[in-house]
């Protein structure tokens, strides 16, 4: 299925968010995640299916003001 | 080399937790990480501001040696020890800065959080509706809010009132180092929320600012451009820890009022021939 990952467009095969952070080389509690701008918790990823056309987003720390 | 640490007049109270230094640091915009550790440490600070940014593709993962962005830069952070201070920049909804906070809080495993809610992109004014809102709905989460506002004080008692118990007016807009664009506004803060936490952060360029800010009884100062964009930030961070502390001190101990006449300094009383009444 087709999903927005960080804004770009991707092709996968997962059906749920917590194996999605895994294929892309992730660790679990290294970055946070958000679905269609919803905050989704780490605990919570597993149970989180991915649909056509969702916009996921995966943050980690950066430099800040 | 930095000089003896002035002795502090008292802790600075964030949530119940006690910082020695006044001083709240960013860390962007550095020359080199390099330079961001220096500055740190030149800077004194207890407490850096950080962010969240989207992950590149492919982390480096477990086992490949080889780390991603973010992951290089908390490496890099935790080694300054210091307590960390997250920040939902960039956010300009009341949904956005909510979310963005919770991804936050459980990134850093902390309560605390700068509340940014951008209205204008021009001055990057804080959009005070959205934010009286977003620092509702979090402080009833758990957040210890530090509120990005300006220096309104209807605001200001509204955000008290949704739960904040620190409030941190802008001097001016972020990064223009314009210094403290109002001080009339930000005397009237000081004078009405006697007993809240106050930070004077955003648009400070100078340590003369910083101590302006800290000589009207602010509780401390958030600033990082005027740091990380300097010739020498390690130096200016130096500067800036020692005008915050001076500052800080000057207000404790009282200034006079300015008064438009002069005022012998030099006692008059047995002055000699010269002050005399010679000829009268």
């Amino acid at each position: 299925m087709k999903i927005h990952l960080n804004g770009a467009s991707l092709d996968t095969e997962h059906n749920d968010l917590a194996a999605l952070v895994a294929a892309l080389g992730h660790e679990a509690d290294k970055v946070a995640t958000a679905i269609d701008g919803l905050f989704v918790a780490r605990s919570a990823r597993a149970q989180t299916p991915l649909r056509e056309g969702c916009a996921i987003e995966i943050l980690a720390p950066m430099e800040g003001g | 080399m930095t000089p003896e640490k002035a002795v502090p007049n008292e802790a600075l109270n964030l949530y119940g937790s006690k910082f020695t230094s006044r001083f709240l640091i960013g860390s962007a915009q550095y020359p080199s990480p390099a330079i961001l550790l220096d500055a740190i440490a030149a800077s004194r600070a207890d407490i850096v501001t950080v962010s969240l940014r989207r992950e590149a593709g492919k982390g480096g993962g477990k086992g490949t040696g080889k780390e991603s962005a973010g992951q290089q830069f908390w490496s890099l952070i935790q080694q300054s020890g210091a307590r960390l201070l997250p920040n939902t920049a960039g956010c300009k909804t009341v949904k956005e800065a909510v979310n963005t906070a919770h991804m936050a809080r459980e990134l850093f495993a902390t309560p605390w959080l700068k509340l940014e809610v951008i209205g204008e992109d021009d001055t990057l004014q804080p959009d005070v509706f959205g934010l009286v809102e977003a620092a509702r709905i979090l402080c009833a989460e758990g957040f210890q809010v530090f509120p990005y506002t300006t220096d309104d004080l209807v605001v200001a008692d509204k955000l008290l009132a949704a739960g904040c118990e620190v409030l941190m007016p802008w001097g001016s807009p972020i990064g223009s180092g314009r210094g403290l664009n109002n001080p009339f506004a930000l005397k009237a803060l000081r004078a009405h929320f006697p007993d809240t936490t106050l930070i004077v952060d955003a648009g400070i360029g100078l340590p003369s600012q910083a101590a302006q800010a800290m000589e009207l009884g602010y509780d401390a100062i958030l600033l990082n451009t005027a740091v990380a964009k300097a010739g020498d930030p390690v130096a200016m961070a130096s500067a800036f820890a020692q005008a915050i502390e001076a500052g800080h001190t000057a207000f404790n101990a009282g200034a006079i009022e300015a008064r438009d006449m002069a005022c012998p300094s030099t006692p008059v009383l047995g002055s000699p021939f010269w002050h005399g009444t010679g000829g009268a």
